[in-house]
């Protein structure tokens, strides 16, 4: 189980949490885009392996939404930062998946 | 041939295994060196890889063929599964394919020349509360109209199929019902690996282990070759069937895809007297369990949350799926735990698969089969190999390529998974 640090309550166990996927995912205009970038910005999240920064909410608790850089190999818990705000470094090499094409 | 672990097992223990084991055949595929080009090169040598590649050799003459796989033969979700077999999905597109990969298991053995304890002992789909009486009703009635075979049981009659299993309706998730498919069951999964690479090999296919894709080498968007941890090898065409590590492979070849992996548990009991003897689902409350024909119970969890791809997933979800089981099944609290292990699925967004053609030419993707590929081992090598051959996919998976997260026209599977995620 994951110790995960939420920012408004403190270290809670996983099992409080539901996750997000990656975070900073902004709303597009859909007026603005072709079918094929609609779908990916519907479909298609990512996927490293390595660090990931990704969203969850802490919904037993503040049921506030925050993000958090984390290994997907070591499930090591990095930097955590609020939404809107600047993005932290990742701790390590962010994941060997490479540029989002 | 001397079995070199009995000879070192003293006295009557070595003897009684000597006696009743089988003797092994020395080895079952040839081990090559990679050459410096392949008609075909397929990357993953788990259970979807090896069928592609025999199906490619078997079914359209193609010999000159590599599976590359960086760790060992079948060391990936063929071996960390809980071997179900089934075809009652809910869509009409999943169920051809499904049904299809079915039909072929029922003459697997023999088409391969391989014994792989395929045991159609029917497949029990557990319904628990009004909603799920519903949809898996609807599900019954899909299967009807595909010609599926589906029966809808009450209480009382899973009672009588499955005797130890506890129908009280005062309990936490209480019985109300259940589909059955009769030809669904069970396979010893590692033999099916072995099979597939047996058969393979033995019509030219080159299986070679302890090889990692480390990119593509791709001119005027054609794949031209695979770079690799023992060099480059050049080749026609490049199949990727690596579930899990699916993304990082596109990755490499310069697209993304619509998959996230995440861990899939499951976990074995000692031996115990046979109680069970078909399998039982609830995805409900995320247990699955049969039992295998030495008589250890196998149970499958459900996935954990969050994206990883490390072989291995949270107590928790294993403690949340045994209380239910133990619900269902009291006498299962007295059975030891002996082993528990995890594997990386690869999940799509409609938990349905992605086979077919990639934004790169000559480069092939199977992927997204998600918490439930052990079943379409056949049928995907079989569509994958077609795939491959012709360069345009089958009508079996021309609903399932990259396309639908274009169109829009998504098969969700998520009732019918069995798994939810």
């Amino acid at each position: 189980m994951l110790h995960i640090p939420c920012p408004y309550c403190g270290l809670r166990n996983e099992t409080e949490f539901h996750y997000g996927a990656e975070a900073g995912v902004a709303y597009p205009d859909p007026n603005a885009l072709t079918d094929r970038e609609w779908g990916k910005y519907l479909h298609i999240r990512a996927n490293p392996k390595g660090w990931l920064a990704e969203r969850w909410v802490h919904f037993a608790g503040c049921g506030r939404w925050f993000n958090l850089w984390r290994n997907t190999i070591t499930h090591e818990i990095g930097p955590v930062y609020l939404p809107f705000t600047t993005q932290p470094k990742a701790p390590g090499n962010p994941g060997q998946e490479g540029s989002r094409a | 041939m001397t079995n070199t672990h009995d000879t070192l097992l003293p006295g009557i223990i070595g003897r009684r295994r000597a006696a009743t084991l089988p003797e092994q055949p020395p080895q079952l595929w040839k081990s090559v060196k990679p050459k410096k080009a392949y008609d075909a090169v397929i990357v993953g040598g788990g259970g979807h890889g090896l069928a592609t590649a025999y199906y490619l050799a078997k079914n359209h003459g193609l010999t000159n063929i590599a599976i590359l796989e960086k760790g060992w033969l079948a060391g990936g979700n063929i071996a960390r599964n809980t071997t179900i077999i089934r075809s009652n999905y809910l869509w009409d597109e999943s169920t051809a394919i499904y049904e299809h990969s079915l039909k072929l298991w029922e003459t697997l053995e023999e088409d391969l020349g391989y014994e792989m304890f395929f045991s159609q002992r029917g497949v029990l789909t557990l319904a628990h509360s009004v909603s799920d009486v519903r949809s898996k009703r609807r599900n019954f009635y899909a299967n009807a109209l595909n010609a599926i075979d589906s029966e809808w049981l009450t209480p009382a009659e899973v009672k009588k199929l499955v005797p130890i299993i506890n129908i009280s309706q005062d309990v936490r998730y209480p019985v109300h019902g259940a589909t059955y498919q009769p030809r669904g069951g069970i396979a010893k999964h590692d033999w099916v690996a072995w099979g597939y690479a047996k058969a393979a090999s033995d019509l030219g296919v080159d299986i070679i282990q302890g090889t990692e894709v480390t990119g593509f080498d791709i001119r005027d968007n054609k794949v031209q070759a695979v770079r690799t941890s023992q060099g480059t090898i050049a080749a026609g065409k490049v199949g990727l069937v690596a579930a899990g590590h699916s993304s990082i492979l596109a990755n490499l070849a310069g697209f993304s895809i619509p998959i996230q992996s995440r861990p899939l548990q499951a976990l074995v009991s000692a031996l115990h007297e046979q109680v069970l003897n078909t399998v039982v689902m609830s995805g409900a409350v995320h247990v699955y369990v049969s039992q295998a024909h030495k008589g250890e119970l196998v149970l499958g969890a459900g996935t954990d949350s969050f994206n990883s791809y490390a072989q291995r997933g949270g107590f928790h979800v294993i403690e949340h799926q045994l209380a239910a089981a133990v619900e269902l099944f009291p006498i299962f609290s007295r059975a030891q735990l002996v082993r528990t292990w995890g594997g990386v699925v690869d999940i799509a967004p409609d938990a349905s698969p992605i086979v077919g053609l990639t934004p790169v030419e000559n480069l092939f993707i199977n992927t997204g089969w998600g918490t439930g590929g052990f079943k379409a081992t056949p049928g995907s090598g079989w569509v994958m190999a077609y795939t491959m051959a012709h360069g345009t996919p089958h009508e079996l998976n021309q609903p399932f390529t990259l396309d639908r997260f274009v169109t829009g026209h998504l098969i969700d599977e998520h009732g019918a998974a069995g798994v939810a995620h």
